[in-house]
């Protein structure tokens, strides 16, 4: 445990930004801590790193961490990092979103980069309510549950992000707990180390306001709960759909190749001659008898 | 610096206006461009898909135009010279993070072709109906740089020069052209790379661990910090200090909007273009932007015919609004017409400027058509009178 700790103090804006805003205990801080383990498992360089969000608690992750970190609007996350990659395609490029910014405002964003297949990394923390703003329902709140704006249960149904990514186009796909902080690392890295549209939902705790509005106990008692209801997809196939009924499961549940798009447009551009990006522009202009030939 | 060869077009070519705005883009050195296909701007994406791959730029078509709005600051923070356009509709889309690039201080350039509104309005007739939107859209306080083209050839050229003042203010800049510009065709000349004069984007050479994202706060342009020369910035759409930190009061608010404003204003007499024509001694001086300065020539050439004193300032940029200018004008001249295919936007702004001291007319119309010569001549009739 300290070794570990002492890992992400390397990835952290540590003097600058602390405390951090979140609720103690909330599982952002789990989230961010594994995401940080897992850059550091890779060694990837700080300085290669382009992390994005929107807006709402996960958003604020960016500016606790010493990559270059964009936040954005609600929402827009992706649509910004989509830029970004194209722009710098060598960059890791990641953006981490909650559940309302990224599946709600940002939804259009999701699935169609997830179409396109854009190479970045979105760590989805999914505590199935808008924290920021003070606990509506959300697109991942289940029905009959209570949001301050849901104050009879649920009327809607919650996405399954997992269907939601995988029919869009995504090309790996995995899902993890703030309970297995180990487990959610190395999924982590494997999203990290695919190259096309990688998602990681975390389910995480919203102690302070989904926890207390459904009656669902303190930090630890609902990391509690996804202990003992979280079933790994290897074990899974061995349940009865009875078995599995009200579990969460986790682990990687797709993994797939498909051609990338940054990389399908520089085969375009080498396909019509055009300059390779990067080129450094040219150093004289031709007379411009020569451009007119 | 010069332009780069490989991207200009040189010679004289038969285009329209949109298709001239997007060989601007490329000519200015731009190598991104998301948008998302609306009339009547689309010819500028079309152009500049075809084109893009040719010379090493990526055109992506997003799925809406916040996407594109976004996609584009990316691609600016990414080092790449980025564009978008669109109209009415889309536009009202992009107000969100047009506010968002003007609060990360981010080069890009926003191509309204405006058409009639509000909401689906005249989707393939003209307008300038954007124009307040095009000021005051995005929520907030801030400043806004706004070019208005009359021709194909100043759609190309004013495309090239919002590219050199988004880079020299590190900001957006909006053209605002319309329809009828934009589906124009005319000759135009596209000058040989060596007579293309673009600015080009400042980073910071102060090291890593020194370096913010904004180094002052008092209306003076920063230099950008490249990603992955081991800067490592955070930038934020909240209320920040020069460092790009988050600051949640009224004093770090008060310093933030006061310098976006300044940045601005401070250099107004540096950013405003006008053309002006028979001003001295002019009784009466007429006011347009884009298709309508053009519009206006056979009236005010009939006017003149018959002995009026009348004299024209074409708004190449209209905002920030001339407002120096106005206010000596309006000492001078009996009377101050804007004529703007709208029921009265700019011309809000002469009419403050003026302040009663001489008489102010509106020519304006809800769009879908430009105005005709005949009731402008008739305007300039009454106000002499
Ligand atoms: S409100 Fe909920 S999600 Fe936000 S920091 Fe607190 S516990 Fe975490």
């Amino acid at each position: 445990m300290a070794v570990a700790s002492t890992i992400i103090y390397d990835y952290l804006r540590g003097k600058k930004k602390f405390p951090h805003v979140w609720c103690p205990g909330c599982g952002i801080g789990i989230t961010m801590g594994a995401l940080l383990r897992a850059f550091a498992d890779l060694e990837i360089d700080k300085n290669d790193v382009v992390m994005v969000s929107g807006i709402g608690c996960t958003g604020r992750m960016p500016v606790y961490c010493d990559f270059h970190t964009l936040h954005t609007t609600h929402g827009r996350a992706i649509a910004f990092a989509t830029g970004a990659k194209i722009a710098k395609p060598n960059m890791k490029v990641i953006a981490v979103c909650g559940d309302g910014d990224g599946l709600a405002i940002g939804g259009n964003h999701f699935i169609h980069a997830a179409r396109r297949n854009i190479d970045m990394t979105v760590v989805l923390v999914n505590n199935k309510i808008y924290g920021m703003t003070g606990g509506q329902y959300s697109p991942t709140t289940p029905h009959t549950k209570l949001g301050s704006t849901a104050p009879h249960g649920n009327v809607e149904h919650p996405f399954d992000v997992y269907e939601l990514t995988k029919g869009a186009g995504a090309t790996y796909f995995a899902r993890g707990t703030v309970y297995h902080a180990t487990l959610l690392q190395s999924l982590m890295k494997k999203a990290l180390s695919k190259k096309g549209f990688s998602v990681v939902e975390v389910m995480s705790n919203c102690h302070t306001l989904y926890g207390r509005l459904n009656r669902e106990g303190s930090a630890v008692k609902m990391i509690e709960w996804m202990k003992e209801n979280a079933v790994n997809i290897k074990a899974a196939s061995r349940k009865t759909p009875e078995e599995l009924e009200g579990k969460v499961l986790i682990g990687e549940m797709l993994d797939i190749e498909r051609p990338e798009y940054c990389e399908q447009y520089e085969a375009l551009i080498d396909q019509l001659g055009g300059r390779p990006k990067d080129k450094p522009e040219a150093e004289e202009s031709p007379e411009p008898e020569e451009i007119k030939k | 610096m010069k332009a780069d060869p490989q991207n200009v077009l040189v010679g004289a070519h038969y285009l329209d206006g949109n298709h001239a705005c997007g060989e601007g883009g490329i000519a200015a050195g731009c190598k991104f461009f998301a948008g998302y296909p609306i009339t009547p701007s689309t010819e500028i994406a079309e152009r500049v898909s075809r084109r893009f791959p040719l010379i090493g730029g990526v055109f992506v078509q997003m799925e809406d135009e916040l996407a594109s709005m976004n996609a584009i600051l990316g691609a600016s923070w990414g080092g790449k010279k980025s564009m978008t356009c669109t109209s009415g509709p889309g536009f009202s889309l992009m107000m969100e993070n047009f506010g968002l690039g003007l609060m990360l201080e981010t080069p890009c350039v926003l191509v309204n072709v405006q058409r009639g509104g509000p909401s689906t309005g005249l989707p393939t007739l003209p307008g300038q109906a954007d124009m307040m939107q095009a000021r005051w859209g995005s929520h907030g306080d801030y400043e806004v740089i706004a070019l208005a083209p009359d021709s194909p050839q100043e759609s190309f050229e004013l495309t090239i020069h919002a590219f050199n003042l988004s880079e020299k203010y590190r900001m957006p800049v909006l053209i605002m052209t319309d329809e009828c510009v934009g589906h124009m065709t005319e000759k135009v000349v596209i000058p040989p790379p060596e007579e293309i004069e673009l600015v080009e984007r400042k980073y910071s050479d102060v090291p890593p661990g020194e370096a913010w994202p904004y180094m002052e706060f008092d209306g003076e342009v920063s230099p950008m910090l490249p990603v992955g020369e081991g800067h490592k910035f955070h930038i934020t759409g909240l209320t920040h200090d020069i460092r790009g930190y988050p600051v949640i009061n009224s004093e770090a608010q008060h310093l933030n909007t006061r310098h976006l404003i300044d940045k601005v204003k401070k250099h107004a007499d540096d950013i405003i273009w006008l053309e002006e024509k028979d001003i001295d001694g002019a009784d009466v001086v007429v006011m347009a932007y884009g298709i309508s300065s053009r519009v206006m020539q056979p009236a005010i050439a009939k006017a003149k015919k018959e002995g009026i004193k009348v004299g024209q300032i074409k708004m190449v940029t209209v905002w920030p609004f001339p407002e120096k200018r106005v206010k000596e004008l309006a000492e001078k001249v009996k009377a101050m017409i804007m004529v703007e295919m709208n029921w009265g936007q700019v011309y809000l702004e002469m009419e403050r400027c003026i302040a009663g001291k001489c008489e102010a007319h509106l020519i304006g119309h809800g769009g879908g058509t430009v105005h005709n010569p005949e009731d402008i001549y008739n305007t300039i009739k009454e106000a002499v009178k």
